[in-house]
């Protein structure tokens, strides 16, 4: 393997902000790398670090442990296949991993394939820039920590909804309010992650604040 | 392309947590292959799920978890992507898919008035088809026992004060009663997907509802 980690930023001085994508950039070379070199190093501790979560990830969607096992077999062995058609400036490793997830998870259930949206027309492929891998590493982990920071009943709401563990109707009757109220709380989430995520962008300083996000906690 | 009326996110979200049924991802599908807002949206709700998935809780794996995966990998051959074949200026890629071929390969049936259809696919969620009606002309009046989305691929219609053109879709929900009018010049042909079926005001609409699974 490598230097992996190491060289990036390297000559000019590290912002603050910054040091946060490490994580995210790192996990993005190290698929690169699978793609270009057929890397298995790069291949195991990218399997060490998402396998375990892309089986919760089946599990909460439905899967007994005995399927979600299999099926994350088979995303992994996706991730081998497709890693060279992987792009570091469109999409981060954790964001192309769940896709391959969803549309698996979807295969199994359903006998006919997915309708995806065509895809956009590739021009000449060159290096990806270096400043798009970090602006959207820099976003996704913005994306994370915002998630990170929500009040815990808001972020129990959103993981919920978004893995389909329960349906709106069913989180209602567990939690005993209206429909209503349930929709237009994890609408709510979603528009509270989209603002931190813009108050981030602009250079405010992190996200949620918890005072203003547990008035909306009744 | 401008588009005035996107596809909302509701849709855009439940096809990226992978909720909605085969119907509506076709939906979402073709209204994205149009609409690159709409894809930067989508690409978002993505990027949520993948750092959901950063967050989410590991659960452990088989012992030979690893030893098996590296196993399959040796042999595993990368995966080369077949360019969707064949172009057209009306269907997209997942509608040509869908479709089997380009716009001549639909197999539309006469509903009447000039108004012609082809069912693409019908789930417990739903049902999707294609649907052209003639220039100039007005859909039967209609309601709707759930929701109903209206993607425009062709031409475009009239529904009271808005308009809607290639990419656009329209949301009627059950309250909605509307008659969509297709501009002079050109056949409209839209994407049309039902949460379930459509209730006409007219009772011979009525009757031909039950033959042409409207």
């Amino acid at each position: 393997m490598n230097h992996l980690g190491s060289h990036a930023l390297a000559k000019t001085e590290i912002p603050v902000t910054l040091v946060a994508t490490d994580d995210s950039k790192r996990w993005a070379r190290l698929l690169v790398a699978v793609g270009r070199e057929r890397d298995t190093a790069a291949f195991e501790a990218l399997f060490r670090q998402y396998a375990p979560r892309v089986k919760a990830y089946l599990m909460r969607t439905g899967l007994n442990a005995s399927l979600a096992e299999d099926c994350m077999q088979d995303v992994m062995v996706t991730l081998w296949r497709k890693a060279h058609l992987y792009d570091p400036t469109r999409a981060g490793v954790s964001t192309w991993l769940f896709t391959i997830a969803r549309n698996r998870k979807i295969d199994l259930i359903r006998r006919a394939g997915r309708p995806e949206p065509e895809d956009l027309p590739w021009g000449p492929e060159p290096e990806p820039d270096q400043a798009d891998v970090l602006a959207l590493a820099q976003e996704t982990d913005r994306l994370a920590e915002a998630i990170a920071d929500l009040p815990e009943k808001q972020k129990d709401l959103v993981e919920r909804a978004y893995f389909g563990e329960a349906t709106h109707s069913e989180i209602a009757a567990a939690t005993g309010l209206p429909l209503g109220t349930i929709k237009s709380r994890i609408r709510l989430a979603i528009e509270r992650l989209r603002r931190s995520l813009q108050a981030d962008a602009s250079g405010a300083s992190v996200g949620v604040s918890r005072t203003e996000a547990n008035d909306q906690g009744d | 392309m401008t588009i005035r009326h996107p596809i909302p996110d509701d849709l855009l979200m439940g096809y990226a947590a992978g909720h909605l049924p085969p119907s509506h991802d076709l939906i979402v599908a073709t209204a994205v292959s149009l609409d690159d807002d709409a894809r930067a949206r989508l690409a978002g709700y993505e990027a949520l799920g993948g750092a959901l998935l950063e967050e989410i809780a590991e659960e452990p794996l088989r012992d030979a978890s690893l030893d098996t995966v590296m196993a399959r990998i040796k042999n595993a051959q990368p995966v080369t992507i077949s360019q969707p074949e064949g172009r057209d200026d009306v269907l997209p890629a997942p509608l040509r898919e869908a479709v089997g071929g380009d716009l001549r390969a639909v197999r539309w049936k006469a509903a009447g008035m000039g108004v012609k259809q082809a069912l693409l696919g019908s789930d417990a969620g739903g049902t999707v088809r294609l649907l052209s009606i003639p220039a100039g002309q007005a859909m039967p009046d209609h309601g709707h026992n759930g929701a109903e989305f209206t993607l425009v691929l062709q031409g475009a219609f009239v529904d009271g004060d808005d308009r809607f053109a290639r990419g656009d879709m329209e949301v009627a929900d059950a309250a909605t009663e509307h008659q969509p009018v297709a501009d002079a010049g050109e056949d409209c042909i839209c994407l049309v997907v039902t949460d379930a079926p459509l209730k006409f005001s007219g009772l011979l609409p009525r009757i031909a509802q039950r033959f042409l699974k409207i």
